[in-house]
């Protein structure tokens, strides 16, 4: 099946987000359209205050947009019949997250770190670990399960993170700057695994950063300034999908 | 997943150390409740130790421990007669202090009559007094040993103790010790040999000895208490008290100063107790506003969160009330009061720590439920 067949699993139209009101407003995200598609990675750039985390967290339903739609993975939120349950389940179950740094719980070790997410969504305790393990194996850190993350490296605990955001099989994965803390060659390898997952998986990805070095590993970027997003299709690699449509 | 128990176990010695201040603080709580526990208890013991059915004292008064008491040393015969009393004794009450190799000794001293009500019920070694004079039953918490011999009274008379009991001791916390009634009366009534000298110098008789300060009846089980009451009041000159009326003088009036007191400090600890509860658990809370928001953003609800702060503030009550309560039992003996922890108290003092820990983590919740998922995304590191 051709992939521009699938439907998209996040399209963003016409989105505002202002904070303040009157003479005090600030308009944070202005009329900004996006769509990204399954097996996608899309890079989301931009200075300083541009609104890159107002975005992200607009998708992650973590604040609610001042205007426009978002649909993720065929379900349109915010539209008044969502309760702040529904939306942390929604998070729960279709949206993983790769923090700038690792974020990793403190008092959890490797494995608990990533089973966390699965007894969190109702699975038991041996099911939720032997899962952790899979994805730990998958992502090489397998042997530094037990460790706890004070003991981890930064590439082994971006591992454990990435590894917690796909425990519960998630078609969207954001990401905010996961490269920041890592050497060039070791933010080469993690995006790497990110398109990985992005194919295998059939998840659609979307990266904030900065890091220029990595801008041949994204399908599309889009540059966010003052609020607006624009595309810049040239830096990014051919997508993995050529039958995907352009973005808009 | 337990996550309260994963951040106790990660960080358990500051877990152990903070506590073991809190335990400090809560074994101060249950230390007060055994004190309070052991004021009542020794009131009502002091009253209980007669095993009196009544108490026949002078006209108008409470006595003989609530007020004083005087009257004519011959009301021992007279109660006697009456229909229904099965035994009748007068005794003396005093308290006397002297002194013991250098040290001060005090006791409150029960004159009684060998044989009739108003004695020590029952001794824990020794023998009971058999010689008219100056021998003596005391309790043990007095620290005398049997065969020692004590000087009392102004005359220095050599008491010899012959006979310790035990938990017998007033609610000012004084060993009772018991002498015979005529050797009681001549410790309260003795002038020293100036003040005699004195007094016969002034011509005075002197005024009898044969005071008592009550007359303990046991009634008969065929008889009811309150008819042998009845029949007792009718004389004017004295007054009837049954022994619920005397526990009740003794455990709500006479210690009602020092029970008030003792409440007050007591509920000040609870509420000093709740305020650093209440910190700590704002602290530990602080201490995981990344781990929280973290929680929240990758879908954790509510409940998680506020298990994680409720978990954590019971964790910290049981283990302090625990660790205090054995510092209690284990230091118990070495308390210069006797500490009364019935297992009422002790479930009552539990309920509350756990009441307490469930209010003071409300600050705690409240920090946790406001964080903002969105500082998971704070590029702090």
């Amino acid at each position: 099946m051709p992939q521009s067949d699938k439907d998209p699993v996040v399209r963003i139209e016409h989105l505002s987000k202002h904070f303040g009101e009157g003479s005090a407003q600030v308009d944070a995200l202005r009329d900004i359209n996006m769509t990204v598609y399954p097996g996608q990675v899309v890079g989301l750039m931009g200075p300083s205050g541009s609104g890159k985390t107002t975005l992200l967290n607009c998708i992650a339903c973590i604040v609610e947009p001042s205007g426009g739609r978002i649909t993720l993975d065929g379900a349109l939120v915010y539209d008044d019949a969502w309760l702040k349950s529904d939306l942390r389940r929604l998070r729960l179950d279709k949206i993983g997250f790769i923090f700038q740094y690792p974020n990793l719980l403190p008092f959890l070790d490797g494995t608990d770190n990533v089973a966390v997410v699965l007894n969190l969504a109702g699975y038991g305790r041996s099911t939720a670990r032997e899962r952790a393990s899979q994805l730990l194996e998958y992502l090489d850190v397998a042997h530094r399960k037990h460790a706890m993350p004070a003991q981890l490296s930064g590439g082994e605990a971006q591992r454990v993170a990435i590894a917690r955001a796909l425990a519960n099989r998630p078609r969207i994965i954001l990401a905010d700057e996961p490269t920041a803390p890592l050497d060039s060659e070791r933010a080469r390898i993690v995006m790497d695994l990110l398109r990985r997952i992005a194919q295998e998986q059939d998840a659609a990805i979307i990266v904030v950063t900065h890091d220029e070095m990595i801008l041949d590993r994204f399908d599309h970027i889009y540059r966010l300034r003052d609020g607006r997003l624009e595309i810049d299709t040239e830096k990014a690699m051919p997508p993995m999908h050529p039958s995907h449509p352009p973005p808009e | 997943m337990n996550l309260a128990y994963r951040d106790i176990r990660r960080n358990l010695l500051r877990f152990v150390l903070t506590n073991l201040g809190l335990s400090l603080l809560l074994g101060i709580v249950i230390m007060i409740t055994g004190v309070y526990g052991g004021l009542v208890d020794d009131a009502l013991r002091q009253a209980r130790a007669a095993h009196a059915d009544l108490w026949v004292v002078e006209a108008g008064t409470k006595g003989p421990f609530a007020e004083g008491s005087r009257i004519s040393g011959d009301t021992r015969e007279l109660v006697a007669r009456v229909y229904g009393v099965a035994g009748a004794g007068a005794v003396t009450y005093q308290s006397v202090q002297t002194e013991l190799n250098g040290k001060p000794l005090r006791f409150f001293l029960v004159g009684f009559e060998p044989g009739r009500p108003g004695g020590p019920a029952k001794l824990m070694t020794g023998r009971d007094i058999m010689r008219d004079h100056y021998e003596m039953i005391v309790d043990r918490s007095a620290g005398l040993k049997l065969g020692q011999v004590i000087p009392l009274g102004t005359h220095g008379h050599a008491f010899t103790v012959v006979g310790l009991t035990r938990g017998q001791v007033t609610s000012s916390g004084d060993p009772v010790a018991y002498v015979t009634l005529r050797d009681a009366q001549a410790l309260q009534f003795e002038l020293a040999p100036p003040a005699e000298r004195r007094e016969a110098a002034r011509g005075g008789r002197g005024t009898s000895s044969d005071q008592i300060n009550a007359v303990i009846a046991t009634v008969s089980p065929h008889v009811r208490i309150s008819d042998v009451a009845s029949a007792l009041s009718r004389w004017k000159h004295l007054t009837t008290l049954t022994e619920a009326q005397q526990e009740t003088l003794l455990s709500k009036f006479v210690i009602q100063k020092a029970r008030s007191q003792q409440m007050m400090i007591m509920i000040l600890l609870v509420i000093v107790s709740a305020v650093i509860i209440a910190l700590i658990i704002y602290t530990l809370t602080m201490d995981k506003v990344r781990s929280i928001a973290t929680l929240k953003f990758i879908g954790a609800p509510d409940r998680t969160i506020v298990g994680l702060v409720v978990q954590q503030a019971l964790s910290m009550g049981i283990f302090g009330y625990f660790t205090g309560l054995v510092l209690v039992l284990v230091f118990k003996p070495y308390f210069p009061r006797r500490l009364v922890l019935d297992p009422q108290s002790i479930v009552i003092v539990f309920a509350i720590t756990v009441a307490v820990c469930l209010a003071a983590s409300t600050l705690g919740i409240r920090l946790a439920l406001k964080v903002d998922p969105a500082e998971a995304l704070a590029g702090t590191g």
